[in-house]
């Protein structure tokens, strides 16, 4: 389908991004990856006026190492996130949920960042970001100010980020050698996950955090199910029995794949087996 | 010219590649969006968002005033030249068939209808302009789902004062081809086992890989359409039947075309819009669909309900079936939309021997999209619903499915069999395909795993399905299809050119989409003939070309098509022989012909076929009493149907906790009689095999209760692709039961992995969790639908002596998939 007609912008840095924005307003979107972005335009279901495209900024780019955290620039893609030595040393969760994401030719094209200022609550990386208690580092004309994943994803379709800001980079503080799996539960391979599970654990197990994909309006913790796990041995019935918790405040939506309480029972079941993988039991 | 005494082996049974491959892998061929002609405009459909609405005004001023608008025009500006969407199957003489206008001017029937088009210089600017137009709607009641429609409350249409469409009723005692399923039904029920279900045909849309297409060009004598069609001859023959120009006035051409499976078989309101509109404006113009116009208003598939009773002794030996449906035609009844659930009919008996039967179809209209033919039509509802109910059976009797089938099948040696539903089966061997598939699959390795996961309480539970399926197709025979009231008859057409360079033109009236006709038919030519497979042409799809025809459809390509060529090159033979025997002054009593050359008995003296097409050619000496052309034509008309079968197993993995599904093992034994090209019918093979388990467990067109298309796109319409499929084990048997009724012994496969694969699927996850008190799962089998099943209990397993009826309200398969 063809998009209603745009103006087109490639800005050479943040700063001629923020200032384009400062300019269109909300007549404007940033165009990231585009993976979620172009669907929406060629549907008809977004007409902004003009489209500004971060994929000329190159220092919006890349994975670096920051002391006690690990920096992964907006504009870095899925499949670089993925394989990139300091994300599996330091934050193995994010490595093993950018491979889980869409397929082959959409992780080459989309964006860390782009997908998580969307904020799908289907998307992949925003309940292993939260679990992992990302930093968001969002540049507006004002300068840049950081926001905790706590506080950064707001609602459906909703951040932190205002009209006028870019997200430049996220901070992953490091976990370096907790294990990690992402359990995703879809009907075909493609597909959004119907509930997925971030689950990262230092030793077996000191410390768990559990993200949940899907189970509400933005990403979710399974905070009950964490604090039944901390200092608890990594067996099969403990592991389970915490994850009987994992369900606890979330409001997940009915749709073909499922009604609530099935994602609900899908969401306790799958994060013990998520955190059961991590801990390497 | 090339020796043809080099030429090698029998084409016939070589896997080649595909002669089509190259261009259509590269995509350096032309589909028709990729036709751009001088002065062409481009259109956009404003389509209803309302399922059932009255229309009160279109305002089209705006549109208009749209930069490089050419014209905006609703239903009221067309007369008669617009003509109408036919149905050329109607299944019973008092059939309510409702008027359908390629653009109705006063309502719209369902979500996605036409209303108004915009024509504009380029796509995107017509595009803009149709969100301009402005309709106003009066919405009326809509009625969606097949029961909702049964209870004529809300009428899809209201002056036909009734949703039903027509009853077609099939009974053996009438027909004299068994005895009264009644009788058979009372004394299963007092003393045998009756087993009643309903089980649910969802519906299925058919996604083809190209969206629907069309260019007309009304410049010249001739008016020109191409279209990403199935049937160039049927669409040309239906504008000329409807729209008022001869016949002669009208050229088709479908170029390469990307897919149908039956999607495609169909003269469209987009088609009849584009024409008209052309003509009006006198200029060429183009309309491509989007793919969520393709997924809303493309024919749907499926959409059945079917009510079932089996009744049988006690060892399982089947006394009689009779099968209710009622189908969902959708808001209008499509080209040959009653005929699809009525072909089923003839299959529901499938390759077993049932003293008794009864077949009622009611066909009913809804407020959504009109359905039609998908991969298999008729035959794999049918095939779903028997082989799903002898596995049912299997567990009434408490013997192995397979072993509840071989009491009831036709045996080899009883073949030629006539069915109870009045068929005649030519020739057929189930024993061997189930004995080669069972083998091939490690059936009771398979099932010793299965009674270990089920002793040990495993969190995966195992399962296997059997599917021993065959089908009727070939669709001809004309006297059949005439007896059934089709429009059309069924025969198909050929033609040979001799070239005079010895290059050999064969023209089909059968139209590829994707079925690699090039390929076969030049391997057939090229044994029948004698002559190198790379001499051989393949023309199609230009009615201006292949002048006459019927296109390709319900596994006919081969059977009829590929008959039709083999009658025609044999004419060419014996005119070539004549002349042979005038060049080489020898009697045709005297000449063989073998590898493309013509020898004298005898002698080292002979001629080649190619050279005598030159020799025609020159025609500089040839007899008196021959025209200088050895070129031939032929027309086909099969005497009967062909029946290809198979036994289909298939092991699934149920993971209990979560309901997910898994495919461990799929094994099928195709018996398809002769095999031309192996590596087309594993193709073949494998993506109907895909599209018959996706069926299961994957695809499913949801409404909700205002008639809107809740999965409208791929986010929500899941197809599968290759990562969720597992590599399959395709076999055949070592001796295949040749087709007796064409020379060629072939039977046809385009749709055999459709019509098995489904009810062999959920027959497996049916299996896996049937000690869990699951006796059936409706498709698709999601992970939820398999998890609520296993924790519904097992209130509803009936017993050989309750036989509780399964068709009260709340059920398992009452759900019709609205309002989800």
């Amino acid at each position: 389908m063809i998009p209603v007609q745009f103006d087109y912008l490639a800005p050479a840095s943040v700063e001629e991004a923020l200032s384009a924005l400062g300019q269109h307003g909300d007549d404007a979107k940033i165009l990231a990856g585009g993976q979620s972005l172009l669907p929406v335009l060629r549907m008809r279901l977004n007409a902004p006026e003009v489209v500004i495209d971060l994929g000329g900024i190159a220092s919006l780019r890349g994975i670096r190492d920051d002391g006690d955290a690990i920096v992964i620039g907006a504009m870095t893609t899925h499949h670089d996130v993925r394989d990139h030595a300091l994300v599996k040393e330091h934050a193995l969760l994010l490595s093993k949920a950018a491979a889980e994401v869409a397929d082959s030719q959409i992780r080459h094209r989309g964006t860390f960042g782009g997908a998580l200022a969307h904020a799908d609550p289907a998307g992949d990386l925003g309940a292993p970001a939260l679990a992992l208690g990302a930093q968001f580092v969002i540049a507006g004309a004002g300068g840049t100010r950081t926001v905790e994943a706590s506080d950064f994803f707001v609602d459906l379709f909703e951040t932190a980020i205002g009209e006028d800001e870019i997200l430049t980079e996220v901070r992953i503080p490091k976990h370096t050698g907790w294990g990690a799996h992402y359990e995703k539960f879809v009907r075909v391979a493609h597909q959004w996950p119907i509930v997925a599970i971030a689950a990262t654990v230092k030793g077996s197990i000191d410390e768990a955090r559990v993200g949940l994909t899907n189970m509400g309006s933005t990403p979710l913790r399974a905070t009950a199910t964490e604090q039944a796990l901390t200092g608890a041995t990594a067996t099969e019935d403990g592991v389970r029995a915490a994850a009987e918790l994992a369900a606890e405040g979330t409001n997940p939506p009915s749709d073909l794949n499922g009604a609530a309480d099935y994602r609900q029972h899908l969401a306790r079941v799958l994060t013990g087996r998520a955190v059961l993988k991590a801990a390497g039991v | 010219m090339t020796a043809t005494q080099d030429r090698p082996a029998a084409e016939i049974g070589k896997d080649r590649r595909r002669k089509e491959d190259q261009r259509l892998i590269t995509g350096r061929t032309r589909w028709t969006d990729n036709i751009t002609l001088p002065g062409m405009l481009h259109l956009a459909m404003v389509r209803s968002p309302f399922a059932h609405a009255t229309i009160t005004s279109v305002d089209v001023e705006a549109a208009k005033a749209s930069p490089n608008v050419v014209a905006v025009l609703s239903g009221k500006d067309f007369g008669d030249e617009l003509g109408v969407c036919i149905n050329a199957w109607p299944i019973t003489p008092d059939q309510k068939t409702p008027g359908h206008s390629p653009m109705p001017a006063d309502r719209a029937a369902f979500a996605g209808e036409i209303v108004a088009v915009v024509v504009a210089r380029s796509a995107a600017e017509a595009r803009d302009a149709a969100e301009l137009v402005d309709v106003e709607y009066d919405e009326q009641p809509a009625v969606i789902g097949i029961k909702n429609a049964l209870r004529d409350e809300v009428l899809a249409h209201p002056d036909l004062g009734t949703n039903k469409s027509a009853l077609w009723v099939f009974d053996s005692a009438e027909a004299g081809t068994g005895s009264d399923v009644e009788a058979a039904i009372e004394t299963a029920r007092t003393d045998g086992i009756l087993i009643e279900r309903e089980y649910r045909q969802q519906r299925l849309i058919p996604a083809f890989m190209e969206p629907r297409s069309v260019v007309v060009d009304p410049t010249g004598e001739q008016i020109t359409m191409w279209s990403a069609t199935q049937i160039p001859h049927i669409l040309r023959f239906a504008l000329a039947a409807t729209t008022g120009v001869p016949e002669s006035k009208i050229r088709v051409i479908a170029p390469d075309v990307g897919g149908g499976f039956g999607g495609k078989l169909q003269t469209t309101p987009e088609e009849w819009i584009a024409w008209a509109v052309a003509r009006r404006l006198s200029k060429p113009v183009k309309y491509t669909e989007t793919r969520s116009e393709s997924l809303m208003a493309a024919h749907h598939g499926r959409d059945q309900v079917q009510t079932l009773t089996l009744a049988a002794d006690k060892e399982g030996n089947v006394t009689g079936f009779k099968v209710h449906l009622d189908a969902d035609l959708g808001a209008y009844i499509a080209v040959v939309g009653g005929g699809v659930p009525v072909l089923g009919a003839f299959m529901f008996n499938a390759i077993y021997k049932f003293p008794s039967y009864r077949f009622e179809c009611q066909t009913v209209l809804t407020n959504t999209t009109f359905t039609d033919a998908y991969r298999g039509a008729g035959r794999p509802e049918a095939t779903y619903a028997i082989e799903r109910i002898m596995d049912e059976l299997a567990a009434e009797v408490g013997v192995d499915p397979l072993e509840i089938r071989e009491r009831n099948w036709i045996k080899h040696e009883e073949f030629p069999f006539t069915t109870v539903a009045g068929l005649e089966y030519d020739t057929g061997n189930y024993e061997a395909a189930t004995a080669k598939a069972k083998e091939s699959f490690g059936y009771d390795a398979l099932r010793a795993e299965q009674k270990e996961r089920r002793e040990r309480g495993d969190r995966v539970q195992l399962g296997i399905g059997v599917s021993t399926f065959t089908e009727m197709c070939g669709l001809a025979p004309s006297r059949v299809l005439g007896s059934l009231d089709y429009g059309a008859g069924g025969w198909e057409h050929a033609s040979v050119r001799m070239l005079a360079t010895g290059k050999v033109e064969i023209v089909t009236g059968a139209s590829a989409h994707g079925q690699g006709h090039e390929t076969a038919f030049s391997q057939i030519v090229a044994d029948r003939l004698g002559v190198p497979f790379e001499d051989v042409e393949v023309l199609h799809g230009d009615t201006q070309i292949a002048h006459k025809g019927l296109d390709t459809y319900g596994s006919r390509s081969l059977v009829v098509g590929g008959e039709a060529l083999v009658k025609a090159v044999d004419k060419v033979i014996d005119k070539a022989k004549h002349l042979a025997a005038h060049l080489l002054e020898a009697s045709e009593d005297d000449l063989e012909y073998k590898g493309g050359r013509f020898t004298v008995a005898g002698t080292d003296q002979g001629v080649a076929i190619q050279e005598l097409a030159t020799a025609a050619f020159a025609a500089h000496n040839y007899p008196e009493d021959m025209e200088p052309s050895i070129d031939a034509e032929a027309t086909y008309d099969p005497v009967n149907f062909n029946y290809p079968h198979g036994t289909h197993l298939c092991a699934m993995e149920v993971d209990t906790e979560t309901g997910a599904v898994k495919m461990r093992k799929y094994t099928c034994c195709d018996d398809i009689g002769t095999i031309i090209n192996p590596l087309i019918v594993a193709g073949q093979v494998h993506g109907g095999l895909v599209q018959g388990i996706a069926q299961a467990l994957w695809e499913e067109a949801v409404h909700d209760e205002a008639g809107t298309l809740v999965s409208g796109s791929f986010v929500d319409y899941l197809l599968p692709t290759s990562a969720d499929t597992i590599s399959f084990d395709v076999v055949h048997t070592d001796d295949p039961s040749i087709c007796t009724t064409n020379t060629l012994g072939t039977k046809g496969v385009g749709e055999a992995g459709t019509i098995a694969s489904t009810p062999a699927v959920v027959n497996a996850v049916v299996d896996a969790v049937r000690h869990l008190g699951v006796s059936d799962i409706q498709m698709p089998c999601t992970p939820e639908r398999v998890w609520r099943a296993i924790h519904a209990g097992d209130s509803d397993a009936p017993t050989p002596e309750t036989a509780m009826p399964h068709f009260s309200e709340g059920a398992l398969n009452q759900d019709e998939g609205a309002g989800q």
